[in-house]
């Protein structure tokens, strides 16, 4: 909401400077973003007359101008306008002046002649033809205003003014107008407001005679205010309501239409004129539009309505849609003669829907959008007719059709100046408490207070506090710590997991990655994922950024192979990345997902392979204590390589799953080498940590190591053979370590040589060949037995 | 034969002295005291000497073995010390060639700056508390003082999964206080970071998703004056002891009195500049105390009890702390971006 320091003048005299101003009205909730002086750039500009007009004797298209600016001498000016006349009052910029957009002006010689300054057309002055419609808008400004050869033009041209640009929240409709604002202003500022009531003098008839209003829908259009002009001169408003509604931000257009943006932007309260000629059976009905309805807007575009849409309607046709835009049915034109000005109140959230239902945000739809105050009506209407008498624009017709069609009993809360300060935690005094209030507006009788119609937002004895304690100031409230009960404060064991989780990771080497929770269909796609595969089961977005942005993730894969794609696109090598993060599993019968946490690891580079990975990972777990986890083939996960892809156990659950990652599924994504990637249930990982640990004493006697190698068939796997010579290792086997495993000569095809490294031990006495020579036996035995496991 | 034995002396010592190698000092020995040595040959004839020279040529004799011997051990500890030297030399490596690479994984910025603001209000006696992220509109709005209807629940604005509206995702982590309020009593003192949701495309400035951390004190008797000291606490910890602050009145549906809290700018002190768009302050987070509504909806007597609660964005924190313009980069996890930090 921008405000006109001078136009606020009217109201409420404030001498603070603009800095000074914008502090306190910051300080107090009405929070001020820009201030800006359109005069800043404009010096050394003053009012002139043309005295005498020649052509230039060098030039076909120059002139030579004396030009009065109340100096000692008129001055010569050469200007290559074409409009300049004798006598003609014009801008000019003298030597030394500065102009919007840094331009200096100097003395110079132009063929010749000596010119002493310049004179400005509206563009060079950062003015527009909207501003001055008598001006040409390409030629030299010629001045109807009253103003005094030599003055500065700033004040002629109400240049010389500060634009105030305010933040207003939400729930402060009433702050988006002059009058609200000149009300916050002179109670920040603790001086005398005067908001005067507009009178109407009226010139006889009567507006019944005239029309009829009906509101049928009492809940969307509490009140309709209209009254009557007739014998319109449309024509342009007067510089000084131009200048304001240019400094509020408005371009003026015509006289009715610039009164009612005035009274809007002074009152708040939207208004709208139609053309009574456009008006049948002399009625206005506010009513739902019908279904299939269509009319067209102001701006010209046909709307398509539906029945929840409230329309301004007369007998036979909508001419305006409810509190957002006129129709073009009952524009004002150049030949309007009798208007019909409406004040209505519309209810905020129906005005909302409708705007945004058909896409256009108007200056009208936003502030009804607020709620707006239901007594606003009467006045601004009357303020309108004001002005149309003021500016003699029309005869205004006797008499107001006000129809109430719902009426609500004004809000009183009850004045409890202790509360408050229990709350705040101050010591504010009973009387300043009053003083504030009844400065905005409320009414208090004994200790109970009656909230001003305009203040929807305050019902309830925090809204008071509020109130206090942003005119008693934030920042005067001292600052306590906080008593109470001292708490045990801290991460459970859960939180902590987590951050001890990604710690191991970065110490792996992998670097922390933070990516969206929503993916698209396509990113399944490139997964290979299969069509009716359980994970597309996801919550979708009714209203996303787009379709790459529609789903809530049910795995972390897609993001990571996206990270891990982008990486290698911008040729990063050796790349380990990890996240820790929610997918979102819809559930039966639940009206919210399972939002499980997964931690996805993702590798590539040259010290990256299957068996390197998958030591990071036993890594992780071993240092997070997860007990004995195994490791089962998998061949049918989509995205990963068939034979190079496993999943994680312990006991009979599943912990998840990682391997190299399908090589069509890695050119998916544009990566040509071996990617890696893993996704761990870690809500499983923190169910399986050893919960505690406990010492175990180191051994008094020396481990007997014995290396042996086996040949046997290609397809047996080191955990099977493990597994084999640790049952028939017995007890006293204490550690079989797989070191090395070998296929190709000679080494007869289809088979591959295994070797392991077995440690026997015994906590009670040195143990001698004697002692293993039969276990080595039986684990010998076993091995052909069992998987035609054969010493090499 | 004493001549002989002051020869043997001179060219052995001579010998030792110039030989270089244990080796050669080996053979030395072996020629000079070995027992086909020159000098055990010599001894070897004193047989043939008279009764009268024989002690003074033993004495001698054994004089000069002796010389030799220590000759022979002190050339030794000379090469060996030459040696070790040598071999040293031969050691010697360019200390300046880079170490071997050991990449430890760097944290995503967001994830320090959330830690350290979590690890901040822990050390106040806060618990953390974790919300889900697909939310009831319910948790979300209706309880939060903002009904069905209220702009902020605009589609254009919030993340829907349903038609009726009734699930979103949650555009504000706010939302953890009601579940938090509705089985817990007073005394409460918890935080909650998370992900929070938004309809805003993606900028330089903007992302539909991004972090908050959400604050929530619940007592009796909490005052506002409360919630200045623990946020005044919270930018020393963040800024330093010297940052300035100030709390200007906002408005929150669910809080009331509201405001929002503005940090001195660090940049130009106040006077205005870029980095503050020329305001002089720039601004942290908004808060206020618990709407007496929202308490009592989550069945809590906002006559017995008082509360504050605060939002802060971690985007933001951690694009100042990191001097980082674009939010983007922060959702790329670009290696060259993340290995800074």
């Amino acid at each position: 909401m921008k405000l006109s320091r001078k136009w606020l003048n009217d109201f409420t005299h404030i001498s603070a400077t603009d800095k000074e101003y914008a502090e306190k009205m910051t300080m107090s909730g009405s929070k001020v973003e820009t201030i800006e002086c359109p005069g800043r750039e404009i010096t050394n500009v003053v009012v002139g007359k043309v005295l005498d007009i020649v052509r230039h004797e060098n030039s076909d298209h120059l002139f030579i101008c004396k030009v009065d600016v109340s100096r000692d001498e008129p001055i010569t000016v050469v200007t290559g306008a074409q409009n300049v006349s004798k006598g003609d009052i014009v801008p000019v910029a003298l030597h030394g002046a500065t102009l919007p957009g840094g331009i200096k002006i100097t003395k110079g010689n132009i063929r010749g002649v000596k010119s002493e300054g310049m004179l400005c057309s509206l563009s060079e002055l950062n003015l527009t033809v909207n501003d001055y419609p008598y001006a040409a808008s390409d030629g030299i400004f010629i001045i109807r205003e009253n103003c005094v050869i030599g003055e500065d033009i700033r004040p002629v041209l109400g240049l010389d003014d500060s634009i105030v640009d305010f933040e207003i929240t939400n729930n402060r409709a009433d702050c988006l107008c002059m009058r609200g604002l000149a009300r916050e202003s002179a109670a920040v500022f603790r001086v005398s407001l005067n908001l005067p009531d507009p009178k109407v003098k009226g010139s006889g008839g009567s507006i019944t005679d005239y029309l009829d209003i009906n509101i049928e829908n009492a809940q969307l259009c509490p009140r309709y205010t209209a009254r009557f002009v007739k014998n319109i001169k449309v024509g342009p408003s007067p510089s000084w309501m131009r200048e304001r509604l240019r400094s509020c931000g408005v371009r003026p257009i015509n006289n009715i239409v610039d009164i009612t943006n005035y009274v809007m932007l002074e009152y708040g309260q939207p208004m709208h004129a139609f053309d009574y000629a456009c008006v049948s059976g002399k009625r206005i009905i506010v009513r739902n539009a019908f279904e299939g309805e269509v009319m067209a807007t102001l701006d010209g575009t046909p709307r398509a309505l539906t029945p929840d849409m409230l329309v301004i309607a007369d007998a036979s046709k909508a001419i305006g849609l409810a509190g957002v835009m006129g129709g073009e049915n009952s524009e004002i034109t150049e030949n309007t003669q009798t208007i019909v000005f409406e004040s209505a109140n519309f209810n905020g959230v129906s005005i909302r829907k409708t705007a945004i239902a058909l896409g256009m945000r108007t200056d009208a739809s936003s502030r009804f959008e607020k709620g707006l105050d239901p007594l606003g009506t009467l006045p601004a209407v009357e303020r309108a007719c004001e002005l149309v008498e003021l500016l003699g624009a029309g005869e205004v017709v006797d008499g107001v059709l006000d129809v109430i069609a719902s009426d609500s009993a004004p809000v009183t809360v009850k004045l409890e100046p202790e509360k408050i300060n229990r709350l705040l935690g101050t010591d504010i005094p009973e009387s300043f408490m009053k003083d504030c209030l009844t400065n905005l507006g409320f009414s208090i009788e004994e200790n109970m207070i009656t909230v001003p119609t305009w203040r929807s937002d305050v019902s309830h004895y925090s809204d008071i506090a509020e109130e206090v304690a942003r005119f008693y100031g934030y920042d005067e409230i001292e600052s306590t710590p906080l008593r109470g009960a001292t708490v045990q404060g801290g991460l459970s064991e859960r939180q902590q997991f987590e951050r001890s989780a990604g710690a191991l990771c970065r110490g792996m080497g992998f670097s922390e990655i933070l990516t969206y929770s929503f993916i698209g269909h396509s990113l399944l796609d490139k997964l290979n994922m299969p069509p009716d595969h359980k994970l597309r089961n996801a919550g979708l977005i009714l209203n996303p950024l787009g379709e790459d942005r529609s789903i809530m993730r049910t795995t972390l894969l897609p993001t990571m192979m996206e990270t891990l794609a982008g990486n290698n696109s911008y040729r990063n090598e050796d790349v380990r990345l990890y996240e820790i993060s929610k997918i979102f599993l819809p559930q039966d019968g639940k009206p919210l997902p399972d939002e499980k946490t997964i931690l996805a690891l993702g590798a590539y580079g040259l010290d990256m392979d299957f068996y390197a990975f998958k030591g990071c990972i036993e890594a992780v777990l071993d240092s997070l204590r997860v007990i004995d986890p195994t490791f089962r083939a998998e061949s049918g996960q989509f995205a990963y390589h068939p034979g190079r892809c496993a999943k994680l156990y312990v006991e009979d659950d599943c912990l998840g799953i990682f391997g190299q990652i399908h090589p069509q599924t890695a050119e998916n994504f544009g990566i040509d080498h071996p990617v890696y990637a893993a996704e761990l249930d870690f809500d499983h990982i923190f169910r399986y940590r050893a919960k505690e640990t406990l010492y175990t004493p180191l051994p008094r006697y020396p481990a007997v190591l014995r290396d042996i190698a086996v040949t046997c068939d290609i397809n047996i796997t080191v955990a099977s053979l493990s597994a084999c010579i640790k049952e028939a290792g017995g007890s006293l086997l204490q550690q079989v370590s797989f070191f090395d495993v070998y296929t190709g000569p000679p080494v007869p095809v289809g088979k591959k040589s295994v070797a392991f490294s077995l440690a026997f031990r015994s906590s009670s006495q040195s143990l001698s060949d004697k002692d293993i020579a039969p276990l080595m036996t039986n684990i010998l035995d076993c091995l052909k037995e069992k998987l035609n496991a054969q010493l090499r | 034969m004493k001549s002989m034995l002051e020869e043997i002396k001179n060219t052995s010592l001579s010998a030792i002295d110039s030989a270089y190698t244990l080796n050669d000092l080996e053979a030395l020995r072996v020629k000079y005291l070995g027992k086909k040595g020159d000098l055990t040959s010599i001894l070897k004839q004193m047989g043939g000497l008279s009764p009268e020279e024989r002690p003074v040529i033993g004495q001698l004799a054994n004089e000069i073995r002796t010389r030799i011997e220590d000759a022979l051990e002190n050339r030794a500890v000379e090469i060996k010390q030459a040696q070790l030297e040598s071999k040293l030399r031969e050691e010697t490596l360019d200390v300046t060639i880079p170490g071997k690479k050991i990449f430890v994984g760097k944290k995503h910025p967001l994830a320090t700056v959330w830690d350290e603001v979590t690890d901040i209000f822990i050390g106040m006696g806060y618990t953390v508390v974790e919300g889900p992220e697909v939310e009831l509109s319910d948790y979300c709005f209706t309880k939060l003082n903002t009904p069905p209807g209220h702009p902020a629940r605009d589609r254009q604005d919030t993340f829907y999964l349903t038609e009726e509206e009734d699930i979103c995702l949650r555009t504000q982590t706010s939302s953890v206080q009601i579940r938090v309020m509705e089985h817990t009593s007073p005394p409460i003192r918890i935080i909650s970071p998370g992900r929070v949701y938004r309809k805003d495309e993606v900028d330089a400035t903007h992302s539909p998703m991004f972090h908050q951390v959400e604050g929530l004190v619940v007592d009796k008797g909490i005052t506002m004056g409360d919630l200045k000291g623990t946020l005044n606490t919270l930018m020393q910890s963040l800024y330093g002891k010297d940052v300035i602050t100030r709390f200007r009145p906002h408005h929150f549906p669910y809080t009331e009195p509201s405001c929002e809290v503005d940090m001195q700018c660090f940049e130009c002190k106040g006077a205005g500049c870029r980095v503050c768009k020329e305001e002089g302050w720039i601004e942290l987070l908004g808060a206020g105390m618990v709407h007496p509504k929202v308490l009592e909806g989550c069945g809590i007597d906002p006559d017995i009890y008082s509360g504050f609660a605060f939002g802060i964005g971690i985007d933001r924190l951690t694009m100042r702390r990191f001097n980082i313009r674009d939010l983007r980069l922060l959702f790329e996890n670009d290696m060259r971006f993340l290995r800074q930090f």
